[in-house]
């Protein structure tokens, strides 16, 4: 090997690692380059929707299952975190983690009989269970605060260190979405994760192979049903006002969209799922009045040239771009 | 004292609301059926159908029934022209991306009903003049009255075209197995393209008899097809007569529960009902397993 290809092999083997670093570097940077705190709040929606987003991603794009409820999660963490810390009292990280295993355990509960169903029939179920519990945060104005909201969430805090500016947020936000696209990647790669890519293949197959298809189900829709409501609880904590608007079933379909655009099964393309989303309908401002036309256009368009998202499907076009070029120099 | 009334008086509601889910879910059926997929542009039809009632009536002035019958084929040709540009062109046949794609589809004819015929709320004038019929003390609209009629001529209609047309057997073939279908030679474009002009009817006739009900707008159908595919998933996905079943089932619980329980969580009483049917029975009622 010259050292050319020992430096190429060595990026090659380490890509997950070295990109993980480097997105890391980028973003510890970011602020120093980007202080519009407009920009800030956008990239700190955008981290926000990642660690959903990369939950989801394991439930759709690995266990192969659908779900178009995911909002519900998020509503409960951002609402769990909302009364307990201000109704309540109690403080704020605590308060999180508790609003997280009362969402697992919710997700358990759920989880159990919903996930006997399968296709279409799962997809009303979740939707369904969306709608439920967005009807009731409209309805139960007493301790939701109804359709005008919940106002007056607390910021969070380590010691003296309030988190409530933009750039404070940045960091507070990206580490929790740093985190779970890292426990993400290890998770697909260990045992449990290819049990996962087996299911979404076959689920027969699977079962056959040893994978115990229903309890991997309900696993991997509990761990993305948590990582929705800490998603949901930093969003309350954020903003510090939630209304039952941000988690109805139509951002339930997006959070799904965001999914299939980045690519199913592809923890990367939730990144960039999540990102295009959260950024096109800012893009696309200049067209006023056909802002929904052209939203709809680029998701149709995506999903009709990239079927696996915009991650692999763009990896795989420049790949075979490049295989050819390299078939043809060597022919001539 | 009034109960009986009440009664008749909730489940005449409910028939009205449950006539018109199951005419959507009629529709979902249908496209299921030939392409395995749950078409979201469904709910689109339903709006879009009450749309061009509105400007058949008021803006090229023609009478009620060549304006309905305008309106009805008008969806239906947009339906035809949805598959052949929005869907044919795919290059998956992932369930969930071409479900994803429906989505987007569906996004834009939101906002191409956006743009022409604005966002405010119209009023459409129902069929025949609205003077409140009384039937054993109920109080009945005649436009519902229309609705339940129209809806039974539509099954009626769907069930001949089903049973003795060539078109509708080989949708038939299809629905029951796509590779056999093949086989013998039925053109799949062709019988794509015929159950989306079949959906887009439904949802365009749906559509063109409730929004007299309710009010107009661009986004109307977007609760009113979520509830057709309850129906559709409460009765069994692509089943007929469970689209029905499921249709009329949901409309008279959500009435009865919105009259007896709480209007508030009408709802919610709704969909936890079909949570419930759907972990006794995780095919729907009449869905085959």
């Amino acid at each position: 090997m010259t050292a050319k290809e020992k430096i190429l092999y060595f990026i090659y083997l380490h890509r997950t690692g070295l990109t993980v670093t480097g997105l890391t570097l980028a973003l510890v940077l970011f602020p120093l380059f980007e202080d519009n705190p407009y920009t800030l709040g956008l990239t700190n929606l955008i981290a926000i929707y990642v660690i959903i987003v990369v939950g989801l991603n394991l439930f759709i794009g690995y266990a192969g299952q659908i779900s178009l409820g995911h909002a519900a999660f998020f509503g409960l963490g951002a609402y769990g975190s909302a009364i307990a810390t201000v109704t309540f009292g109690l403080p704020a990280w605590p308060a999180m983690a508790g609003v997280a295993l009362l969402v697992a355990l919710v997700a358990l509960l759920v989880g159990v009989p919903t996930l006997r169903l399968s296709g279409h029939y799962l997809a009303m179920a979740t939707l369904g269970g969306n709608i439920v519990v967005h009807t009731v945060m409209l309805q139960w104005d007493q301790v939701t605060g109804g359709p005008s909201g919940f106002p007056g969430i607390p910021f969070l805090s380590i010691g003296g260190f309030v988190f409530d500016d933009e750039v404070r947020l940045h960091y507070l936000l990206w580490s929790f979405a740093l985190l779970a696209l890292l426990l993400a990647l290890n998770l697909v790669r260990s045992g449990v994760g290819r049990g996962l890519a087996a299911l979404a293949g076959d689920e027969t197959a699977a079962a056959a192979l040893g994978v115990d298809t229903r309890r991997a189900k309900i696993k991997v829709f509990v761990l993305s049903a948590v990582f929705a409501s800490i998603a949901g609880s930093l969003f309350a904590h954020c903003y510090s006002f939630i209304s039952p608007d941000s988690f109805d079933i139509f951002a339930s379909t997006d959070l799904a969209i965001m999914v299939v655009v980045g690519g199913m099964g592809s923890i990367w393309g939730s990144l960039i799922g999540a990102g295009l989303l959260t950024l096109l309908p800012e893009w696309i401002d200049v067209f006023e009045n056909y802002k929904d036309l052209v939203h709809g256009l680029v998701l149709v368009l995506i999903l009709m040239f990239l079927p696996r998202g915009l991650m692999t499907g763009l990896y795989e076009m420049i790949r075979n771009r490049w295989v050819l070029k390299g078939q043809k120099n060597a022919a001539s | 004292m009034h109960t009986t009334q009440d009664l008749l008086q909730f489940i005449f509601s409910g028939l009205t609301s449950g006539a018109v889910y199951a005419l959507i879910a009629l529709g979902f059926c249908v496209v299921s059926n030939t392409m395995g997929i749950v078409n979201f542009v469904q709910v689109d039809f339903v709006s879009l159908g009450g749309m061009l009632m509105f400007s058949a009536l008021f803006a090229a002035g023609l009478p009620m029934v060549p304006g309905l019958l305008l309106a009805v084929t008008g969806v239906a040709l947009l339906a035809m022209l949805v598959e052949r540009v929005g869907l044919r062109p795919a290059r998956s046949d992932h369930h969930l991306v071409l479900i994803f794609l429906t989505v987007g589809l569906s996004i834009i004819l939101r906002g191409v009903m956006k743009l022409i015929w604005g966002k405010n709320r119209m009023a459409l004038p129902p069929l025949t003049p609205d003077e409140p019929i009384s039937i054993l003390g109920a109080t009945v609209l005649p436009q519902a009255l229309w609705l339940l009629l129209l809806t039974c001529v539509a099954i009626g209609l769907l069930t001949w075209f089903f049973y003795r047309t060539s078109l509708g057997l080989s949708m038939r073939a299809v629905a029951s197995n796509p590779t056999a279908a093949a086989v013998v030679g039925i053109p799949p474009g062709r019988i794509r393209m015929t159950s989306y002009a079949l959906a887009g009817a439904l949802g365009g006739l749906a559509g063109v008899l409730v929004t007299p009900i309710t009010t107009l707008s661009y986004d109307v159908g977007v609760l009113l097809g979520l509830k057709g595919f309850a129906a559709a998933i409460l009765g069994g996905f692509g089943s007929f007569p469970g689209a029905i079943l499921g249709g009329v089932g949901l409309g008279l619980l959500e009435s009865l529960s919105a009259g007896y329980l709480s209007s508030a969580y009408k709802d919610v009483v709704a969909f936890v009902v079909l949570l419930l049917v759907l972990f006794i029975r995780p095919k729907g009622l009449l869905g085959r397993s």
